[in-house]
């Protein structure tokens, strides 16, 4: 009998305003969404929509201006900016559509930059940092620099270091955006693979073709959800 | 104890990454080490010579002991005058007295010794050679009262004094001119036309600043110095001087150049400077004495020495200020380029706090860097400098740790602010920053 999944995310009533001088850009204007363990979501939606700051709410990056969100049943409005830090350093992967990787570290360095934040031995992790080059294909370039890699093999190193921490969950925000669409397609297919391992996946997409792989699609307008499917799988 | 380890393990990876990211900007670091490297090294050589420069004033200072009252015999102004103008031979006389002397040690209280001092200037010969000298007659208890060596033989003695005899103490250098092949003791020299025997031998270190430095002296050893019994210079030369100045004469009737007060304790000293000023102004109608008091030269070189520290501490404070400013200038730079790396490092679950030690490490690197470096170079300065010049240099351990302190302090004090801006940006305005 397969148990039903645990809830992770539960935002209710979740709304963002950006105040710029005298103008209050509202971004998010009230949104309700609860996300179960082991799902893989999509969220599309045109431009300006609010994708990318629900994306950084669900993240912990940004805080909203009102309204409820529940990470992991533990209420995220009560916690200091440490406790944050620490469940975005052992509890979430980040994938950027800038990549957003540290230019002075190498590959296997960047992989290892939210290990230093856990107060660990890093050597007890050189095996697993080795494993994850390995996975992402980057095994022969772990002393090359951001740099010296193509814009795929960047995002490549983005997924690994998402990866270190063994998250309950991974935060993309277009992490295609910038890649052809053949490298764009690997790098997809490792989410997918991800996926399949039991990751919680959350992504922001602007197409349609990847949509199709996620079980579940989340259309934003305006502020708002606008529609809601789940779907078969592809 | 498991916590303390895993901290541990976090500040080796933080200090590594702070030294990493200071390496591969190179020339920033090293310009920014520059201001704190020249802080610290002027501080440090401007102390040093400083205090080298007031150390050999005050030891100078101290060998004129600092019990000790000196008074000279002057000759007043007005007479002077009168010697030039007229061409024709003419007497005068001035100065110190016998009854002084023994008015000064009745009469002033606290008073340990008072030693009358003659002192003539004239030749010296032994066989052939001849030197320039001072001939100064003294009492026994000069060794009490001067810093004094012995170096062979024995000084003056009660039984000279008394007897008027013709014996004599040289110091070792004119010794060493006068006798150079021969031991000087028991030998006679002669001075005038009178025949001295050598008993004793001496190395001086004192006396060179509290003898009347006459124009004639300029130029001369200092160290020239033939020690008779008062009595015996009082019989042998008379208190009148002769001298012959181009075609004139001119004759002095000085009883005593000098006179050393000795008091009992330091304390004591103000306060009989005063006495004696007042009891010499009864006796003298004209201004032919001076005083000398160590111990009031001792107080206003200490005085001058902290003025002299306090401009110093300034400037040296005003440079280190500069090299810490330099490392704030470069910090808050630096955190403004790499605002996107901290929002990168906030996402992947760095605590403000991380980033603050991550930059405040970067900081302390740069300046502890730059703190040692100058440290080197400061005491590298003055050493040279003394090896160069005839200066003194003192570097004082004080100085160092000064220069040290400051500049990490400031150095620390000045990235705490930039790293502190750097850690309360949100997380995603940082990886928004271009
Ligand atoms: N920091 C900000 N300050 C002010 N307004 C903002 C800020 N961030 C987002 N907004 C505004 O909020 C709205 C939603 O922005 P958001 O970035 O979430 O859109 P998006 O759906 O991700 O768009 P895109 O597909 O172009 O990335 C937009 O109108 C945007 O201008
Ligand atoms: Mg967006």
């Amino acid at each position: 009998m397969i148990s039903n999944p645990k809830t992770i995310i539960d935002i209710r009533n979740i709304v963002k305003i950006f105040q710029v001088g005298e103008i209050e850009v509202r971004a998010l204007r009230g949104v309700d969404v609860a996300i179960k363990e082991g799902s893989y979501v999509a969220i599309m939606g045109p431009s300006g929509s609010g994708k990318s700051t629900m994306l950084n709410i669900l993240g912990c990056l940004d805080r909203p201006t009102s309204g409820e969100y529940y990470l992991g049943g533990e209420d995220v409005a009560t916690m200091d900016d440490d406790t944050l830090s620490v469940i975005r350093g052992k509890r979430l992967g980040f994938i950027f559509q800038s990549y957003n990787l540290i230019a002075q570290l190498t590959v296997i360095e960047n992989i290892q930059v939210p290990l230093l934040y856990q107060g660990v031995n890093l050597k007890d992790y050189e095996d697993k940092c080795v494993e994850l080059a390995e996975l992402v294909g980057l095994k022969d370039r772990l002393d090359h620099r951001p740099t010296q890699l193509s814009g795929g093999q960047q995002q490549r190193v983005a997924i690994a270091r998402s990866l270190i921490n063994d998250p309950l969950m991974i935060l993309a925000d277009e992490p295609t955006g910038n890649l052809d669409s053949k490298t764009g397609k690997e790098v997809l297919e490792l989410i997918d693979e991800l996926n399949s391992q039991g990751k919680t996946i959350v992504m922001v997409t602007h197409d349609d073709d990847i949509a199709y792989r996620a079980d579940r699609v989340i259309r934003m307008k305006d502020g708002r959800v606008d529609k809601d499917e789940y779907r078969q799988r592809a | 104890m498991l916590q303390l380890s895993l901290t541990q393990h976090q500040l080796l990876n933080t200090v590594k990454l702070g030294v990493k990211s200071l390496l591969l900007h190179k020339l920033r670091s090293g310009l920014t080490m520059l201001g704190m490297i020249f802080g610290v090294c002027s501080v440090i050589a401007m102390l040093a010579i400083g205090e080298g420069a007031s150390h050999e004033a005050q030891e100078r200072i101290k060998r004129l002991g600092s019990t000790n009252i000196i008074i000279n015999s002057v000759k007043p102004p007005e007479s002077q005058d009168d010697n030039n103008t007229s061409g024709k031979s003419f007497g005068i006389e001035y100065g110190l007295t016998y009854d002084d002397a023994s008015r000064l040690q009745f009469t002033i209280p606290n008073v340990s010794n008072v030693l009358p001092m003659r002192i003539i200037r004239d030749n010296v010969r032994f066989n052939r050679n001849q030197e320039p000298c001072q001939v100064i007659g003294t009492l026994p208890s000069y060794t009490a009262m001067q810093k004094v060596d012995l170096v062979a033989g024995r000084f003056l003695s009660m039984v000279d004094q008394k007897h008027q005899r013709n014996v004599c103490v040289i110091t070792s250098g004119l010794a060493a001119r006068l006798f150079p092949y021969q031991s000087p003791l028991q030998s006679t020299i002669r001075v005038k036309d009178v025949y001295y025997q050598v008993v004793g031998l001496i190395n001086e270190t004192g006396t060179m600043d509290q003898r009347p430095q006459k124009d004639e002296m300029e130029g001369e050893p200092l160290d020239n110095n033939v020690y008779i019994p008062l009595s015996t210079a009082k019989t042998r030369f008379g208190e009148t001087l002769i001298r012959r100045n181009a075609g004139s004469f001119s004759a002095e009737k000085v009883e005593l150049h000098q006179i050393i007060v000795k008091m009992e304790t330091t304390e004591s000293v103000i306060a009989a400077e005063q006495q004696i000023k007042g009891l010499l102004k009864r006796f003298h109608n004209q201004n032919d004495y001076e005083l000398i008091v160590p111990l009031q030269l001792l107080r206003e070189a200490e005085a001058t020495k902290r003025m002299f520290n306090i401009v110093l501490g300034s400037i040296a404070a005003i440079s280190l200020l500069v090299g810490g400013i330099g490392i704030m200038n470069i910090m808050l730079a630096t955190v403004t380029e790499r605002t996107r790396e901290i929002g990168v490092r906030r996402a992947l679950g760095a605590k403000k706090k991380d980033i603050v030690t991550q930059f405040l490490i970067e900081t302390v690197v740069l300046s502890i860097g730059g703190g040692t470096i100058g440290v080197m170079l400061g005491v590298l300065v003055p050493l040279l400098v003394s090896a160069s010049t005839d200066m003194v240099t003192i570097i004082t351990p004080w100085s160092v740790a000064l220069a040290f302190g400051i500049s990490g302090l400031t150095g620390i004090a000045f990235g705490i602010y930039p790293a502190s801006q750097a850690a309360e940006l949100d997380p995603i305005e940082a990886l928004r920053h271009e």
